[in-house]
């Protein structure tokens, strides 16, 4: 990928303070992230480190205090400053997966991917036509008509990232998506990001623990008492070995 | 892809409870309703039916639907002879009461005035009109009776000749029509022991008249049957009722009536309406504060159970936000809920009503301008009451997705 080419995701000196005078709690300092068009980045970090702040920062769900965040080469948000219908934006180009499953327990596994795709304009046939495929990959395909109430954790979190691709978004952001997961399925979930964002040019940033898949990134980032600091790449970084701070 | 109906089908065992307790409420404002049309039908129903142009009643009174009336039984001659008046008609009504078979038998006695209204203008569903002067009757099936019974009131039997449905009396009891003769002889029964101590009080009051001393046989004559005597009066009659010839001025024909002193003369229309604005009047009232009062309390129930439901789709709600959904797809699923919690609940209170109304001792009428009435309030409520959950939706955010 070329530096000139605009970046899938570039966030610049994100800050986010709450609260004020002695209540004043700074939750992210000065962070800053550029992940490419088809680049897998791992955000990695202790709780509180501020990596779920950062994450819903550039997610558009959390207005940071201060900083720029630029998605496909448009400025979408300075400081409280909204370029763009954030809510818009993120149905059409940002995909989302979370540690907990975060499915709707009214729809079915095929309806809470569609749903995705209806709110985007799509038909009925063709959402559920490319539900059906998304499943099929994941392998939850005959659970398609199950309520998630029915479905496994593991089964719950495939339909999650089922959603999540169904737009074919620019950027995905996943916290902790394999934490439901066994060490294979895990492994196979980040190798489908990996799969993604190289196939579709797609921006991934992981927020993980497991480090028994981090060779499949391509940059890993890390967090601290939030500041951010990065790594070259997943290299420097060994499978099954904990992370230590980088200066 | 609707998500009010999925969310629905989801939770169908909770939303399907909530749509029959909110049916069930609504069915008591329909009732409410219901009860007022019938006390009205029910109040206005003889005026109706006799097809009376003008109504003679006792002077300064409201007539007999609203309070006592008494005129004198010849009357009906004088109002006879008034030009424009095709006929004249005694009306005699009052109201008994029973036993039958151990129960309380409430019966609205009317008199026919035969032999010129024998009950041709009654509705009859069995049976057949007065054939004689005395001993039969037509009978409401309310009262219970069958064709061809015979019942005991006073000192003479009475056979049912004919049924009426729904011929009921302003306070719902049902309506039995006798000749006025029979209805007096009802209305005036005396028993004999009451009518020998009259008798002898009438001798021993004459006995301190000069005249019963010098002429005995005068006291002799006080001691017979009333009806043989000319100084007492004829009992008297609740009212007459006029119909006038084709063509006759109803005011011209009041105006002469009116200009006797000891009577009061009104319209079919007047009667109706002192009949309403009396005595149905604070019945309408009160029926109709507490049907408001139940229209508020199910729109409170209903905005509290959407506002339940919507708490409960709070994740989900936060969810759809963070996924893009715009504010419209949540305000139009709760929306859509809450209109479906009306529909379905006008449905049900309209099935139950048609299966519980017959049961009542009242009648229940369901006029259909009142069913469009009520479903335009069900539909205002059901929008009013969404606003709530629609307040709090709006306030979700999606972080809330993240909790």
């Amino acid at each position: 990928m070329s530096q000139a080419e605009p970046a899938a995701i570039e966030a610049e000196g994100l800050t986010k303070i709450y609260g004020s005078g002695n209540t004043e709690v700074v939750a992210m300092k000065n962070a800053s992230m550029r992940v490419a068009r088809g680049e897998v980045v791992a955000l990695l970090g202790p709780s509180g480190s501020g990596k779920s702040t950062f994450l819903t920062a550039v997610g558009l769900i959390n207005t940071p205090t201060s900083g720029r965040i630029t998605i496909g080469g448009k400025l979408v948000q300075d400081g409280d400053a909204a370029y763009t219908n954030l809510r818009s934006f993120r149905r059409k180009h940002l995909g989302f997966i979370f540690q907990k499953s975060n499915l709707i327990p009214f729809l079915s596994a095929i309806e809470n991917v569609q749903i995705a795709m209806q709110l985007s304009g799509e038909s009925a046939r063709a959402s559920r036509h490319r539900a059906m495929e998304l499943l099929d990959y994941l392998g939850v395909a005959d659970r398609a008509g199950n309520f998630p109430s029915m479905l496994s954790g593991g089964q719950q979190q495939r339909v999650a990232v089922a959603r999540a691709l169904a737009n074919r978004p620019s950027v995905i952001l996943a916290d902790e998506p394999t934490a439901a997961l066994d060490g294979q399925r895990g492994r196979q979930v980040m190798e489908l990001f990996a799969k993604v964002a190289h196939e579709q040019g797609a921006g991934v940033i992981v927020v993980t623990h497991d480090h028994r898949a981090l060779d499949v990134f391509d940059t890993i980032y890390e967090m601290e008492d939030g500041l951010m600091t990065r790594s070259t790449s997943s290299a420097s970084v060994h499978a099954n070995q904990p992370i230590t701070p980088l200066d | 892809m609707n998500l009010a109906t999925k969310d629905i089908r989801h939770n169908f065992g909770r939303f399907a409870l909530t749509a029959v307790g909110i049916g069930m409420l609504l069915m008591v404002v329909m009732g409410m309703g219901g009860i007022y049309r019938g006390v009205v039908e029910d109040a206005t129903l003889l005026i109706e039916r006799v097809d009376a142009d003008l109504w003679i009643v006792q002077r300064n009174t409201r007539g007999p639907f609203a309070e006592l009336s008494r005129v004198s039984s010849n009357l009906v001659y004088r109002a006879a002879a008034v030009p424009g008046v095709s006929q004249a008609r005694e009306f005699v009504y009052h109201t008994i009461q029973r036993q039958r078979d151990g129960k309380p038998l409430r019966i609205a006695v009317l008199g026919l005035s035969w032999p010129t209204d024998k009950g041709e203008w009654l509705p009859l569903s069995a049976g057949r009109t007065l054939g004689q002067v005395h001993f039969e009757m037509i009978a409401d099936k309310q009262l219970g009776l069958a064709l061809g019974e015979r019942i005991k009131l006073g000192k003479e039997t009475y056979t049912v000749v004919g049924l009426t449905e729904n011929m009921i009396s302003a306070s719902g009891d049902g309506l039995a029509f006798f000749s006025v003769s029979d209805a007096l002889a009802i209305q005036f029964d005396t028993p004999g022991e009451a009518t020998r101590l009259e008798r002898a009080a009438r001798r021993s009051r004459g006995e301190q008249f000069e005249l019963a001393i010098q002429q005995p046989s005068v006291l002799e004559n006080a001691m017979r049957p009333a009806s043989e005597l000319p100084a007492v009066a004829e009992p008297q009659i609740s009212a007459v009722m006029l119909t006038l010839s084709p063509g006759a001025d109803p005011e011209r024909v009041a105006d002469v009536i009116s200009g006797w002193g000891d009577v009061s003369v009104y319209t079919a229309d007047g009667q109706r309406e002192l009949l309403l604005k009396g005595s149905v009047e604070r019945v309408r009232r009160q029926i109709g504060l507490f049907r408001v009062l139940l229209t508020v309390i199910a729109a409170i129930i209903m905005a509290l159970i959407l506002y339940t439901l919507t708490l409960d789709k709070i994740h989900s709600i936060a969810l759809l936000k963070l996924i893009g959904a715009p504010n419209t797809v949540v305000l139009g699923m709760i929306m859509q809920q809450a209109l479906i919690l009306g529909f379905v609940g006008f449905g049900i209170a309209y099935l139950i009503g048609q299966q519980l109304f017959p049961l009542f001792p009242r009648r229940v009428i369901l006029a259909n301008a009142d069913l469009l009435q009520l479903a335009g309030i069900v539909l205002a409520i059901s929008v009013l009451s969404s606003l709530l959950g629609i307040w709090k939706a709006m306030k979700i955010s999606p972080n809330e997705a993240l909790a």
